[in-house]
């Protein structure tokens, strides 16, 4: 077949298409060449712009512009969380949800609570690993799983971190811009995110501080961010994260036209295909996000099969090689490796129509017929 | 109907996906971009075989070699797909730990045969069908040659890269489903193409080699394997007389001659036989190793009929991949997995658990896996000389 000249993509959660507004911010940021930390007109000039990113990145998730850390992703704003915080609370443990991102269970060697079969965390299980430790522990918990978009309870992890005077790091990255991510109205000590889950470019992220909690670098080195991150920012990136941010409550607003569409599709899988099953599908979930598994059909052939039609979607947790491994979540989940192995994720975004749902679908369930045959 | 395009198909090439099985080499690299720029609807596909950084001990290191990275590049640079599909646990399974299985049975195998059969010709082209290919290519040196009569294997037209060796076990089913298009050239006409498409492998060095024993050292792959495997024993002369001591039969190949250990002996020794049951090495002077006739199992014939003539079938042998192809005749069994090889004139080293490849001119009929032979008949008794106690061995 002819390669297709246009993609249907439906891989938001793992990155998204850069919002005309970011790209315009990054074109008038190239002319920005100084160095936000200089003293003259020039540095002035870029320490403005950045600084009036800090102020839209702050109120997409409604925090004080002073307490918004950039770093390069959102995987260094959950190491400067995990390792900034433990540091200077001198935390004893560090204990997180067998579900977390990579980035955060690379920090988390101490407990991993377990998850129900829906994917939501156990906080009795929380409280008890809470309760049997010298204070202060260190939580760290998702508000959204990036595979299954299932939602965390993180109020009551919240709570119950002030309860046993623990510090509580909330992993935002998979839900700014899907739902409403209120931080002062949380209470965590800190919430991680990044720029190109919202129409930002890559390389971006920003760690959110409760105001008065101690933090220590992770990169020391320079006096950038306020002595909690050190390096010359990366203007152009900032700019474009200011400009989606500027964009949340525009994405919040198209999330129930999404949702339909997820809906749509799940419903499609359900009728068509009575052995697929989808994950988190009983519990508050993104409105983006479909996690299916085709027993009989691997993982690397949907995704496979998918591409070559011009569709793009994910599964598991791909090595850089571009392997792909039976994802740690559903593991985690209780679900079978054999059944693991065959789960992909498909994710919606603002740019996804109807059109793109049916193309999956004229792809998958074929694929999913010729299996049961 | 139109004629059939290169890969053998009645329809345009871009009508024709052909999933290219991609190592990271030059070879395989070349065609992909060879088929590309035919027009085909090229994917490519590279297995990830095992941990990388564990075989090297680098536990830090990706799970990826270098291969990959360069497949990827490859396949980026001539604007095909490519996908990496893990085969892991079956490499393990099929090829792995079968290669350890047989050092501690006391053969020598050929794990590239074993992945071919396995998990190239069997988990791949099954990837490669659930992609909708109509063929799967590979940059062996080998020919298919479609006649009127079927599909036959042919050497390659280079025969100083020829590899039918290493694909004896292809079936005639997986034959029909896969393409050779390097076999018609020579290894620095391949290097030329990879220049003329301008890849950046063009000039790597070819393998060297067994892919999951990075640094040659084999016997500590099989360690790691089976930490059981390596059992001490005795270093037995032919004549019955103890030469020494040796770590585990795993360290030694029928037909070996460095690495014995024992000196002091009137002429040079080579293992003649190994006996893991007893864990004990047989060594003897050259002639001793002379075999004129053994048995296969694990035979696949590609021949005309069902398999070779029961009353014997005149063809040539190979006996390991280096080994110049002498003649023989090859008698079929009941069992067709079976046969049994008589050669025109004796030759040492025909050892456990490489393969014997059979051919007519230059035609693959097939081949299969040299059994182990248990007689202690073997040595023939005017060697056998009354031979001083155990401990006059020492030298």
């Amino acid at each position: 077949m002819a390669p297709n000249d246009s993609t249907s993509y439906l891989d938001y959660n793992a990155t998204t298409p850069v919002l005309p507004e970011a790209a315009q911010a990054v074109a008038a940021s190239l002319s920005l060449f100084g160095n936000p930390s200089s003293v003259h007109a020039a540095g002035r000039r870029a320490r403005a712009a950045v600084e009036e990113a800090r102020e839209a990145v702050a109120a997409a998730m409604n925090a004080a512009a002073q307490h918004v850390v950039f770093t390069g992703s959102g995987t260094e704003a959950n190491a400067l969380a995990l390792r900034g915080l433990a540091a200077a609370n001198r935390c004893t443990a560090a204990l997180s949800a067998g579900i977390e991102h990579p980035s955060v269970l690379a920090h988390v060697a101490d407990e991993h609570i377990p998850v129900d079969a829906h994917g939501v965390i156990d906080l009795a299980a929380l409280e008890r690993a809470l309760g049997s430790r010298a204070a202060p522990v260190l939580v760290t918990l998702m508000l959204a799983n990036n595979e299954t978009g299932v939602l965390q309870p993180v109020a009551q992890a919240v709570e119950l971190a002030r309860k046993y005077g623990a510090l509580i790091h909330i992993d935002a990255v998979q839900a700014l811009g899907k739902v409403p991510v209120d931080f002062r109205a949380l209470g965590a000590d800190s919430m991680s995110f990044s720029a190109h889950k919202i129409g930002g470019l890559k390389g971006v992220g920003a760690l959110v501080l409760r105001p008065g909690v101690e933090i220590a670098a992770d990169i020391p080195g320079g006096g950038q961010e306020r002595r909690r991150r050190a390096g010359t920012e990366h203007v152009s990136g900032i700019a474009a994260f200011g400009a989606a941010a500027r964009g949340v409550p525009t994405l919040l607003s198209a999330a129930p036209r999404i949702t339909a569409l997820r809906d749509e599709l799940e419903m499609q899988i359900q009728s068509g295909v009575p052995q697929a099953r989808i994950f988190g599908a009983a519990v508050a979930r993104l409105g983006n996000t479909a996690c299916i598994a085709l027993p009989g059909v691997s993982s690397e052939t949907q995704v496979m099969r998918l591409d070559l039609a011009g569709v793009a979607v994910s599964a598991g947790s791909a090595c850089s090689s571009g392997k792909i491994a039976p994802s740690p979540v559903l593991l985690a989940m209780g679900v079978g490796e054999s059944t693991a192995k065959t789960a992909i994720r498909v994710s919606l975004g603002w740019d996804t129509t109807a059109a793109d749902v049916d193309r999956f679908l004229k792809v998958w369930l074929p694929l999913a017929a010729n299996a049961a045959a | 109907m139109s004629a059939a395009n290169s890969m053998g198909f009645a329809k345009p090439p871009a009508e024709t996906r052909v999933v290219v099985a991609m190592s990271g080499g030059v070879d395989s690299s070349v065609v992909a971009a060879l088929l590309k720029s035919e027009g085909y609807d090229v994917v490519g596909l590279t297995m990830q075989l095992y941990d990388h950084g564990a075989a090297t001990a680098k536990s830090k290191t990706c799970c990826a070699g270098q291969d990959i990275y360069d497949a990827r590049r490859v396949s980026d640079m001539i604007g095909i797909p490519h996908y990496v599909v893990d085969y892991e646990t079956t490499f393990k399974a099929d090829v792995m730990d079968r290669f350890a299985e047989a050092y501690i049975h006391g053969e020598t195998p050929v794990p590239c045969v074993m992945c071919n059969q396995t998990v190239k010709f069997r988990d791949l082209l099954k990837a490669a069908k659930d992609l909708g290919a109509d063929a799967l290519a590979t940059g062996h040196y080998v020919q298919r040659v479609a006649t009127g009569a079927g599909v036959e294997m042919r050497q390659a037209v280079d025969p100083d890269r020829d590899q039918s060796y290493f694909l004896f076990a292809t079936t005639r089913a997986q034959l029909d489903f896969v393409r050779f298009p390097l076999g018609g050239m020579t290894k620095p006409e391949a290097r030329v193409l990879g220049q003329k498409f301008n890849l950046h492998v063009a000039s790597k060095p070819d393998s060297q080699d067994i892919c999951f024993v990075p640094n040659g050292d084999y016997a500590a792959v099989i360690r790691g394997l089976r930490p059981d495997a390596a059992v001490p024993g005795e270093i037995v002369h032919v004549d019955g007389r103890v030469l020494g001591r040796h770590d585990g039969v795993i360290h030694f190949t029928v037909g070996q001659r460095k690495g014995l250990g024992v000196g002091g002996e009137a002429e040079p020794l080579y293992v003649v036989r190994i006996e893991p049951e007893t864990a004990r090495i047989i060594a003897g002077p050259k002639e001793t190793l002379l075999r004129d006739s053994f048995a296969l199992h694990g035979v696949n014939w590609l021949g005309a009929g069902g398999g070779p003539d029961a009353d014997g079938v005149q063809v040539r042998v190979k006996l390991r991949n280096t080994h110049t192809p002498v003649a023989a005749t090859l008698f079929g069994e009941a069992d067709p997995a079976k046969a049994r090889v008589v050669l025109a004139a004796p030759e040492a080293a025909v050892t456990p658990g490489q393969a014997c490849v059979f051919y007519a001119e230059t035609q693959v009929l097939g081949g299969g896996w040299i059994a182990r032979d248990h007689g202690a008949a073997l040595i023939p008794h005017n060697l056998r000389r009354p031979g001083p106690s155990v401990t006059a061995a020492a030298g």
